[in-house]
């Protein structure tokens, strides 16, 4: 299980990224974090991922606090960010160095074809196309098998058919080993799609505003009525987020007005 | 020498490989065509001296050099001068490019190390490395250490800041790849930060060697008893053009066939780059 207790990060140029956040998620689960830009949803994830430590509060992986990268946390970024000098097989194989090259070879033979990407072994990352780039660094991610995987809109840079092809991938590795997922995104559909759970955050500071259950049942039928209700839901909460947010804002720029 | 090919290099690299793979047959041809102006120059001048029409004492025509040159490839002589030529430029491409790329990795690495010496050697490279030879020869003697002392300083600027400004402009997202995958310190550098500058290294380390041919010139031209250098002084106080010129061209293939190495000897370790590359 994750849990964060009171967690926040204050920037050192002053700016409260995350204030006081308290949630858990179960393991296995799906999380979505969804909200307007600025709210810390990649703070946050970059917190649990070990790569900032937080100013206050504590993250807990099954009872561990974390406090730097861990071996059975998987990171799948914005952009694919694969080794430009590495052939495919080898970026896949980046976190295997402790195995033999013989069970290496194995894992990546089979994580390539899960990413359909079966027979790229030799290929350099540059002759790939975006949306190919991005499924290498899925299968980087999940071959070590992680516990806990984070994804920090890791498919905001494609179409939409790329997207939907790689969210049914996606969900397909996740269906073998079950590891628990906090994803950030700014797509409703996507947070539908594949979430279990979604925490709408809101800016200044970044905080919860409120958590939604998906209670669809997989797989979803981006068709169905059901599906349309949860994202009508989701997308109402969002708006009411951003609407909380107005007020607030205007004061600022009266006080900043004011202070001119 | 090259410079023009690495910025060319660079450029193909940065407007990506389509075009580039697109231009390759058509500047391999414009290669080819680019031999005929000084062929067909070379030419006239044979028939304008032969003919008589010009005096060919200053500027003596091909066959006099080739047969110049081809006496000393026979005796033996040209074969001691390119020895002691590129003894010292490999001495002092050694030991400027070993010392250069140690403390660009300092200053490029390390802040401290940075504050500290950068401001002195960005100093000291204002100076005409030249300036340095009255200087160095005081210190070392007019003998081999003075010139190897001189190429030595030629080529460690461009490898120092080349190294200096590739450690800094590595990509911070992907040194977060290794640090997601827990790499020490070691393996750090080992198997992300070293990979990443090993490009700009490489670049930096061909422009040392030009730099390196250049500083032996100058090196051999101000005292030395053998050396292609010498033959060119030579060749000056005997009135010898002829001379001159077969040093020159000496010169010239022999740095074109350093780079050729060097760049044959780097080349595996890009193969990853983009393919306009590999026309460098």
């Amino acid at each position: 299980m994750l849990s964060f207790e009171t967690l926040s990060k204050t920037y050192a140029d002053g700016t409260r990224a995350l204030s006081a956040i308290t949630a858990s998620v179960a393991a296995g689960e799906i999380l979505a974090l969804v909200g307007g830009s600025g709210c810390g949803k990649t703070t946050l994830l970059r917190l649990i991922a070990g790569l900032d430590r937080p100013s206050a509060g504590r993250i807990l992986l099954d009872g561990e606090a974390i406090l730097e990268p861990r071996a059975d946390v998987g990171v799948i970024f914005q952009e694919p960010r694969l080794f430009p000098w590495l052939s495919v097989a080898d970026n896949v194989a980046f976190g295997l160095s402790h195995l033999s090259a013989f069970e290496r070879e194995g894992l990546v033979t089979n994580a390539l074809v899960r990413v359909g990407l079966a027979g790229y072994e030799k290929r350099w990352p540059r002759e790939l196309s975006g949306g190919q780039q991005q499924r290498i660094a899925i299968a980087r991610a999940l071959i070590t098998r992680p516990k806990l995987l984070l994804m920090d809109e890791p498919f905001s840079a494609l179409d939409a058919t790329t997207r939907a092809s790689l969210h049914g991938h996606l969900l397909a590795l996740w269906e073998e080993s079950r590891p628990t997922v906090v994803m950030v995104t700014h797509d409703v559909e996507e947070a539908v799609t594949l979430a279990d759970r979604i925490i709408v955050m809101q800016p200044k500071p970044g905080r919860i505003f409120d958590e939604l259950d998906n209670p669809l049942a997989r797989p979803r039928d981006r068709l169905s009525p059901a599906f349309e209700a949860s994202k009508r839901e989701v997308l109402r909460t969002l708006d009411r987020s951003l609407r909380d947010e107005e007020p607030q804002q205007h004061k600022t720029a009266e006080t900043a007005g004011m202070w001119w | 020498m090259s410079t023009l090919e690495i910025a060319a290099a660079t450029q193909a690299k940065t407007t990506g490989s389509p075009g580039a793979s697109a231009r390759r047959p058509s500047s391999r041809r414009l290669g080819l065509a680019g031999w005929l102006l000084p062929i067909a120059l070379a030419a006239l001048w044979e028939l304008l001296v032969r003919a008589g029409i010009a005096n060919g004492r200053l500027m003596p025509p091909p066959s006099v050099v080739g047969r110049t040159l081809w006496g000393l490839a026979a005796s033996g002589e040209l074969l001691t001068h390119v020895t002691a030529t590129l003894w010292r430029v490999a001495a002092g491409f050694g030991l400027g490019a070993g010392v250069g790329t140690v403390l660009g990795a300092l200053t490029g690495a390390l802040p401290v190390a940075r504050g500290l010496l950068d401001p002195t050697l960005q100093a000291l490279r204002a100076i005409p490395s030249i300036a340095w030879v009255p200087l160095f020869i005081l210190w070392f003697g007019i003998f081999e250490a003075s010139k190897v002392a001189l190429i030595a300083v030629g080529v460690f600027f461009p490898v120092y800041l080349g190294v200096a400004a590739a450690i800094q402009g590595i990509d911070r997202r992907i040194v977060e790849v290794g640090r997601v995958f827990r790499l020490g310190r070691l393996a750090m550098v080992r198997r992300v930060l070293l990979p990443a500058i090993l490009p700009a290294w490489f670049t930096s380390l061909r422009s040392g060697l030009g730099l390196g041919f250049m500083f032996v010139v100058a090196a051999e031209i101000m005292g030395a008893s053998e050396g292609l250098g010498y033959l060119l002084v030579d060749g000056q106080q005997l009135g010898r053009p002829d001379t001159i010129i077969a040093a020159i061209i000496s010169f010239a293939v022999l740095g074109k066939l350093a780079d050729g190495l060097l760049l044959a000897i780097t080349r595996p370790f890009l193969a990853w780059q983009d393919l306009g590359r590999d026309t460098l």
